[in-house]
């Protein structure tokens, strides 16, 4: 069997766009294992300078802390949103159904500082909170939800509506009956919504810019280094870390997901990678 | 209708999905130890009315019990009642023993005991020595029986089927429905089986109730139910029958005089106008197996004339479409194939014995 021949236009094109994708993310650990302080070309040797350097910064352990917390609350509270969200979406019928979902979807396709914006209004000048982690976490779960929704409705609609039924029938009450057969069937799904809302949370700047208060998040704090050139080097060490086990939590965080497709007995219905 | 001695026992019940009337004004009793079906074509309620009797719906208006209990208010995990689901609802992540062990989770037995218990089970269902496999890789016949075990174990007073046998292969179908009348007599516990196969019903059912539209249109046993069907409708969805027009010529005491087209005068008794009396103009019901081909012997019987319109040849029958005369519409009987018995070609004349004790007449 033989299929039609590739239009060479569109191979150039993947290419090109993969290119221009990657290119700058392959560029930051050329950089931080670079021994200059300078950012350019040619390469000057190798270090593991800017790594070391990193382990000595207290405010950089300070705003690590204060990033893993926020993404570890937001994840939770994102998860158990989605899943909310998703069983509600798969099982039940209620008016006004497709316009609720679809507004629940909506953060997805937002641009991040409208969101922003809006929400440092009504935080500060509305609900008068004063900023904190917990301002940052409210925001995050936010964008993360639909994030959420997203995997965890496939979860859920690949699971048979009798399974629960007959845990039931055979004399279970409906929470255990959730608990015994649905929860351990969407596990695969619920490891993969964390994951995957603990690192776009991790990863997440704008909002966590407008909506922090005095201690930063990563990459805020990394922001601020900015500032100063002979520190870049280090950030792009940073930079490093971060993209690395942002890249590692979504591998795993796919790999749970299709597990997930797998167990429930069903064939593949999407997702992100 | 003695209710008292009913195990399940619906009195006028409605079911409404919004708008849709599901279920209408159905009532019925079941008995303890029956093979019950519920039979009819897609979409008539079969599932609806199981699930309203498990307890997965609740009725819009009328009454259910079960053993002379009020069902009302009573949740599906409180009934007696156990489903085998149509999907079978096995779950994948726990192996056969597991699943089959599943209602006992709550039941005081020590673990020597429930796997003593689970063991039997599966060996009742012909499935000894599976308990350690994992349930998703079973085959659809196994799985069959999984749900079957799990469903037996807490001998329920009732076990509710939804078209158990409808996912397998017609080889297996017919294996499974013998081993289910057997599983049936050996632990005697009442079955409420949903089907939309006929010939399943027929086999499998102490009584049927043909269902359509939501409405419950004929309650009998099998034979009863096949040789009087109370309407047109029942007719032609159990089995195939011949309709013929016709004309009541006299109606005196217990016998009907009637003259039916393509076969000619016919005397019936009132009890073969199972659909209430008729008069005038009506329609005559004839089942193919009652009629004959008569080669060179006469019978003693009414014969009709007619040409061969379409022959199918099964093996051990033969189907005739034969054109009666004066009658437009071919009528179909059968014939079981013998040594010696030709098989007649298409445009053949020839005469068909019938019997009018095998007619049945609806206004
Ligand atoms: N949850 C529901 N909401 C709305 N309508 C429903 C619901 N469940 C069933 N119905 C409708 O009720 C009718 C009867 O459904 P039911 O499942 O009882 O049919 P059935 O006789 O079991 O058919 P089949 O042989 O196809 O399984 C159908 O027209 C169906 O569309
Ligand atoms: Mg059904």
């Amino acid at each position: 069997m033989s299929g039609p021949r590739k239009p060479r236009g569109l191979t150039v094109y993947a290419i090109a766009y993969l290119i221009f994708l990657y290119a700058p993310i392959i560029l930051l650990p050329m950089f931080a294992f670079n021994a200059s302080t300078i950012i350019a070309f040619p390469l000057q040797g190798f270090t593991t300078e800017w790594f070391v350097r990193l382990t000595g910064v207290q405010a950089l352990h300070t705003a690590v802390r204060t990033s893993l917390f926020i993404a570890v609350v937001s994840a939770i509270l994102a998860t158990i949103l989605g899943m909310c969200a998703a069983r509600a979406g798969t099982r039940y019928e209620f008016p006004g159904k497709g316009g609720i979902l679809g507004l629940i979807m909506l953060p997805l396709v937002l641009p991040e500082i409208i969101v922003a914006v809006s929400l440092l209004v009504v935080v500060v000048q509305i609900l008068q909170f004063p900023l904190s982690a917990w301002t940052v976490i409210m925001a995050h779960t936010l964008i993360c939800t639909p994030f959420c929704i997203a995997i965890l409705n496939s979860s859920f609609q690949n699971l048979d509506a009798s399974l629960e039924e007959a845990a039931i029938d055979l004399g279970e009450s409906r929470w255990n009956a959730f608990r015994l057969v649905t929860l351990p069937l969407v596990t695969p799904g619920i490891i993969a919504s964390l994951l995957i809302s603990f690192t776009i949370s991790l990863d997440e700047f704008i909002i966590a810019f407008f909506l922090t208060g005095s201690e930063p998040t990563l990459p805020v704090y990394i922001w601020g280094l900015l500032r100063f050139p002979q520190q870049l080097p280090v950030v792009m060490a940073l930079g490093t870390i971060l993209v690395a086990l942002s890249i590692l939590l979504l591998i795993v965080a796919e790999y749970f997901r299709r597990r997930g497709v797998r167990r429930a007995g069903k064939t593949e219905t999407g997702g992100f990678l | 209708m003695s209710s008292d001695k009913a195990l399940i026992s619906l009195r006028d019940v409605d079911k409404f999905y919004g708008d849709y009337h599901a279920l209408r004004d159905v009532s019925l009793d079941i008995f303890p130890g029956e093979f019950f079906s519920l039979l009819g074509p897609s979409g008539c309620g079969k599932t609806t009315l199981l699930r309203t009797i498990a307890g997965f719906e609740d009725v819009s208006s009328g009454t259910l019990s079960i053993g002379g209990q009020d069902m009302a208010g009573v949740a599906a995990n409180r009934r007696p009642t156990n489903m085998v689901f149509q999907s079978y609802a096995i779950f994948p992540h726990l192996t056969v023993a597991e699943n089959v062990g599943f209602g006992l989770r709550r039941s005081n037995y020590s673990r020597g005991e429930r796997h003593a218990r689970v063991s039997d089970a599966l060996e009742m269902v012909g499935l000894g020595g599976y308990g350690k496999r994992a349930a998703h890789a079973l085959s659809g016949g196994q799985r069959q029986r999984v749900a079957l075990a799990r469903a037996l174990i807490l001998k329920p007073k009732v076990l509710l089927l939804d078209e158990p046998l409808s996912a397998l292969d017609k080889k297996l179908r017919e294996q499974m429905q013998v081993e289910l009348i057997r599983l049936q007599r050996q632990v005697g516990i009442t079955f409420v089986l949903v089907t939309h196969d006929q010939e399943e019903a027929l086999i499998m059912s102490d009584r049927i109730a043909v269902m359509f539209e939501g409405r419950i249109a004929q309650l009998e046993e099998p034979e009863a139910l096949y040789q009087r069907p109370g309407s047109r409708q029942v007719a032609e969805f159990i089995g195939v029958m011949n309709f013929l027009g016709a004309h009541v010529i006299s109606n005196e005491g217990n016998a009907l005089e009637l003259d039916v087209a393509g076969l000619g005068h016919a005397v019936i008794g009132r009890d073969q106008c199972p659909g209430g009396p008729v008069s005038g103009m009506c329609h005559v019901g004839i089942r193919p197996e009652t009629m004959t081909l008569l080669f060179e012997d006469r019978g003693d019987g009414p014969v009709a004339d007619g040409v061969v319109d379409e022959v199918v040849y099964y093996g051990d029958m033969t189907y005739y479409d034969i054109k009666l005369d004066g009658v437009p519409k071919p009528i179909t009987l059968s014939m079981k194939n013998m040594i010696g018995r030709p098989v007649l070609d298409i445009g053949t004349r020839t005469k068909v014995g019938w019997d009018p004790r095998a007619l049945v007449a609806f206004s």
